[in-house]
Formats: C-alpha cells, sequence, structure tokens
C-alpha cells in the first residue's frame, strides 16, 4: 500500500509540467552532478586535494585542468574534494534548521499566549541583526572551527523557518479535523505530531530547498573571511580566500568560486520548480508563459 | 434528569480594540439521553457559539453548561477526559485530516471509547459506505460521504451526546435530508442526545422531537416539533415557517422576513425581535420578554 497516495498523486501530477522548463532541467542536472562528485571525489580527482607536488601556480592546462595554487596543490582536486565539504555541512544545517525551526515555531503558533511571545520575540532579535555580520560575530566568539561556523549559521538560520511555520499551524490549528481530534481526546502533543505538522511540512521543505543555496554561500562566506575551515581543508569559501592573495592568478579564485555558484544555482532552480510544482497558481501561470 | 442542560448561557467574542460581541446572550436548553432537538435559526444568530460552547470550544462569559451533572470545562491544552459529547462540523472539507486514511481516523474515534472490538470498517459500514473505504484517504470523497465519515469518527467514540453544527448546510440537495436521517436513526440507536443545529426548518421537522428556535443570542421559542410546527406562537417562528419555498408548482417566492438580523454588538432595547415584528407592542420596546417557552410579551405565561 501507498504511504500517501495524495502527496505523491499530486507530485506526479504536477511535476512533469514544471520540470520541462529548462531551468528546472538545469537545476537537476546540476544538483545531481554535483552529489555525484561529493560522493565520488577520491575517484574522480586526479591527485591528491593536499600533496603540495605540483609546480607552483601553474596555469590551467594539460595534467592540471584547473592550475594549481601557491602550494602547488591540483585546484581541480580540491574543488572537487570541497563538494565533500561544502554540500553534506550544508545540508546538515538546513536539516537542522527546518527541525529547530520549524518545531519551535510549531510550538509558537499552537500554545500561543507566552510560548509564542517567547519564541517569535527571540527570533525577531535574530532578525534584527544583517545576516552575514550576527553570524560572523558568532562564529568569531565561538572560535574559527568549521563546526562553529555552521552552529553560527544555525543561529541565523532557525527563525525563518520558525516564522512560516507559525503562520501554517495558526491556519491549521483551528480547522475542524485538529478540533475533532481534541474532543476525541488528543494530548495537544498527538494533535501536534498527528494533525498539524504533517500539513505544513510541504511549504516548509520547498523554503529548505530554497534555503541551501543561501546556507551554502553563508557557509562559505565565512570561511573566506576565516572563521570556518581551516587550511589544508580544500573549503571552496576558503580556496577563494587564498585566490585573493594572488589575484594575477584568477584560476586560483576563479574555480572555487565557480563551484559555490554552481551549486547555489542548482539549489535555487531546484527550489523554485518544488514551489512551482507545488504551488498550481505559479503553475498555472508557468503553463500560461509557456504557451 | 436531562443529559445536557444549558443555562441562561452568555458567550462573547472579545477582540481588541473592538467591543464585545454577545454571540449568545443567556440561552437556555436541555437535551435528554435518547432525544432529538433541531437548533434554527437564521445564521449570525448564535447557534455555532452555543454548539461550540457546548463542546468547550468557545470560553463561557457567564451562565453554566452541565453535561451529565459536571459542568462542561473549556478545552484547553489538557488531554480532553470528557469525551462523551463529540462534535460534526460544517465543512465536510475542512473535518478529516488530508493526510490520514480514513480508517485511521475512525480508529482515533475507536481508541477513545477503549472499543478493541469494532473495526473501522464497521463503522463505515454503519454510515452507509463501503468497507473499504477505510484504506482511502479523504480527497476520494464528495462533501458527503466526508461528513458520513465524520459522523462515523465521532460515534466510534460512543458519545452519550452528538453534536451537530450546520452539518448539512454544506451539502447537496440529495445528500442533506439523508445525512440528516442517518445522524438520527444513529443517535437514538445509540440511546445518545442529539443537538442538531441547521437554518433549514424543512429538515429539521424531519428528524427532531423538539425544535428551539434561536434569535440574536437568545431562544425565543422551544416545543415540540409537531406542536411548533402546526401551532408556531412567537412572531419570528412565524416568519421563519412562512419563509419556507413550497414546492406546489406556483412559482410564488416565500413570504419574506422584513429586515436583517440586527448587529448583536448594541441589540435592541426590550425584545430583541421588536424592530421586525408585525405584532410590536409599546411593551416589548421597553421590557426584554426572558420567559418561556415562548419569549414573547403575547404569550405571557399567567
Amino acid at each position: 500500500m501507498t504511504r500517501d497516495p495524495l502527496a505523491r498523486r499530486g507530485l506526479l501530477r504536477r511535476l512533469p509540467e514544471a520540470w520541462r522548463q529548462p531551468l528546472a532541467v538545469v537545476g537537476a542536472v546540476l544538483a545531481v552532478a554535483w552529489i555525484v562528485v561529493a560522493l565520488a571525489a577520491p575517484v574522480l580527482a586526479p591527485h591528491d586535494p593536499l600533496a603540495q607536488d605540483l609546480p607552483r601556480l601553474a596555469a590551467p592546462g594539460p595534467g592540471h585542468w584547473f592550475g594549481t595554487d601557491q602550494l602547488g596543490r591540483d585546484i581541480l582536486s580540491r574543488v572537487l574534494h570541497g563538494a565533500r565539504v561544502s554540500i553534506p555541512l550544508t545540508l546538515l544545517l538546513v536539516t537542522l534548521s527546518v527541525l529547530i525551526g520549524g518545531l519551535l515555531g510549531a510550538c509558537a503558533g499552537y500554545f500561543g499566549r507566552w510560548v509564542d511571545e517567547t519564541i517569535m520575540r527571540v527570533a525577531d532579535l535574530v532578525f534584527a541583526f544583517p545576516t552575514v555580520i550576527l553570524a560572523m560575530v558568532v562564529a568569531a566568539a565561538l572560535g574559527a572551527s568549521l563546526g562553529n561556523a555552521v552552529l553560527a549559521v544555525l543561529v541565523v538560520a532557525w527563525p525563518a523557518y520558525a516564522r512560516v511555520t507559525r503562520g501554517l499551524v495558526l491556519g491549521i490549528r483551528e480547522r475542524e479535523f485538529v478540533l475533532s481530534g481534541r474532543l476525541l481526546g488528543f494530548s495537544v502533543w498527538r494533535s501536534l505530531r498527528v494533525d498539524v505538522l504533517p500539513n505544513v511540512t510541504g511549504p516548509v521543505l520547498v523554503l529548505a530547498t530554497l534555503d541551501i543555496g543561501t546556507a551554502l554561500l553563508l557557509l562559505s562566506g565565512l570561511s573566506f573571511l576565516g572563521l570556518g575551515a581551516k587550511p589544508p581543508s580544500p573549503e571552496w569559501g576558503a580556496m577563494v580566500a587564498s585566490g585573493v592573495e594572488v589575484f594575477d592568478s584568477w584560476w586560483v579564485a576563479t574555480f572555487p568560486g565557480l563551484a559555490i555558484l554552481t551549486v547555489v544555482l542548482a539549489f535555487n532552480f531546484l527550489g523554485d520548480t518544488l514551489r512551482d510544482a507545488l504551488d498550481p497558481r505559479t503553475a498555472r501561470a508557468i503553463k500560461e508563459r509557456a504557451l | 434528569m436531562s443529559l445536557l442542560s444549558v443555562d441562561d448561557l452568555v458567550v462573547e467574542h472579545r477582540s481588541p480594540g473592538r467591543p464585545a460581541v454577545r454571540a449568545v446572550a443567556g440561552a437556555s436548553l436541555t437535551v435528554s439521553a435518547g432525544e432529538v432537538v433541531g437548533l434554527v435559526g437564521e445564521s449570525g444568530c448564535g447557534k455555532s457559539t452555543l454548539a461550540r460552547a457546548v463542546c468547550g470550544l468557545n470560553p463561557v462569559t457567564a451562565g453554566s453548561i452541565t453535561f451529565d451533572g459536571q459542568p462542561v470545562t473549556p478545552l484547553g491544552l489538557r488531554r480532553r477526559r470528557l469525551t462523551g459529547i463529540q462534535m460534526v462540523f460544517q465543512d465536510p472539507y475542512a473535518s478529516l485530516n488530508p493526510r490520514r486514511l480514513v480508517g485511521d481516523q475512525v480508529a482515533d474515534g475507536l481508541r477513545t471509547a477503549r472499543d478493541t472490538v469494532t473495526s473501522p470498517a464497521d463503522l463505515l459500514e454503519r454510515v452507509g459506505l463501503p468497507r473499504e473505504f477505510a484504506g482511502r484517504h479523504p480527497h476520494e470523497f464528495s462533501g458527503g460521504q466526508r461528513q458520513r465519515i465524520a459522523i462515523a469518527r465521532a460515534l466510534a467514540a460512543r458519545p452519550r451526546l452528538l453534536i451537530g453544527d450546520e452539518p448539512i448546510s454544506a451539502l447537496d440537495a440529495s445528500a442533506q435530508s439523508q445525512v440528516a436521517r442517518l445522524m438520527r436513526d444513529l443517535a437514538v440507536d445509540a440511546g445518545a442526545g442529539l443537538l442538531f443545529i441547521s437554518h433549514d426548518l424543512s429538515v429539521v421537522r424531519l428528524i427532531a422531537d423538539r425544535i428551539a428556535v434561536m434569535y440574536l443570542g437568545r431562544i425565543v421559542e422551544v416545543g415540540d416539533t409537531a406542536e411548533v410546527w402546526a401551532d408556531p406562537r412567537h412572531p419570528y417562528t412565524k416568519a421563519l415557517l412562512r419563509a419556507i419555498p413550497k414546492p406546489d408548482g406556483m412559482g410564488v417566492l416565500p413570504a419574506e422576513l422584513p429586515g436583517d438580523v440586527p448587529d448583536p454588538v448594541n441589540p435592541p432595547q426590550g425584545c430583541r425581535f421588536h424592530p421586525r415584528c408585525p405584532h410590536v407592542m409599546d411593551v416589548c420596546r421597553g421590557k426584554e420578554p426572558d420567559f418561556g417557552p415562548v419569549a414573547c410579551w403575547l404569550h405571557e405565561p399567567r
């Protein structure tokens, strides 16, 4: 028996339309390609990403297609290995933000009163700071490391999910099926788990997909500023930073930069596609444009 | 003693910056076990608010609601132990969780009643649906079918009082009387009381033992269905009955009730119905008739 024919039917029926858009195809292909790279980097990379045994600052050419950096490391290998650092951490980061922000937002919306006030005022506090600055402050306070950078981004990322989830829960908690459950003697936790949360996950997941790009940017931004990955880790942000020191050798900064660009684009396109597929109104607009 | 007794109930809706709206302004009503009471009135007269208050979904401003000798407490964050009152809501499209199997939702009711013998499919059969519907999702059903499922879920909890808050007004005309009769039959078979709210007097006449007519937050007339139907006494009840269209082929529109229900924020002085009443007297403008079973100065009990 299918677990959820409703969602599956909706997706199967609507996805093909949204997926016929060129941007959707580009996003899907890029995302799949990067995930394959992240999984298979040791096989794909021609060199050891940490070995300093090539000529220094060699321009792109045979043997080292993306050139080498100032320590004689192969940039192609480092970019490929960088996918193993950035992509899993970004996915972990977004998953944690969705869980923390989603649960806090759901509690705020469902319980209301002081729970709502407390959680949402803290969220407002975070919103009041510019994202990058706050993340920098948190990362700097915790000490420079990739783990702390993830924590810092988490601190600035959860309120967006809290706000969206709270709004969705507010719209659904007075629905008749939720009230019926309570009248049947559901505890508030069972009501949240069974009746409320499953009905708000769709939009939150779209937001999460759209947010993967932003999270990756922020994470590599912190590394770029020296608040995240430490050398010699092949982290893209840190690689761009080291490329800035040798500006004449354009390839050192350009290729990791392109890696960030393509991953962010891929997940933004995917998020847009998912949103169009799940929101019939935008889906209709796409159809009209396509005709 | 009655199963449910509502005494002088007042329910106010408060919103910041606006005066409180007295949706129910001193209504009294009783429902006995095995009895079907039809509560009728125009839109906005407070029928639904009364029903929600009886379930504990709206806080009570004044007066009391007693179920089985116990006061009904508002539904808060605690688990509800009082599962003897169950409700069937107006909108069948919002009554069922779209993400869960129909059978699972009916099973929730069975769990409430600690019933391990009956299966959800048995209940679906009792409300006239095929047993295999238990394995489907709500979006596969029409409004009438969904309402039957909602009734099955409510009945599964073995309620002693079933409340229907306009359960048929969102349904097709063909499904309306079927669903209404179904609710009546199932409630009476189970020995439960039924408080059936509707603005459709002709359907209420078919299923109710007693009719209570509500106007602007108060019950203006209560009586046995046959008596009220044959001999309505409150001018408002008369007007409601005259407003029922008759399929006599004459193409005559029903007599209209002049004016609208006044704003409950500031109800008329004296009798609430006097601005629309054809028999208005001086006493009506000054004093509210606060007696029953017919709250009208023409029918003051002596």
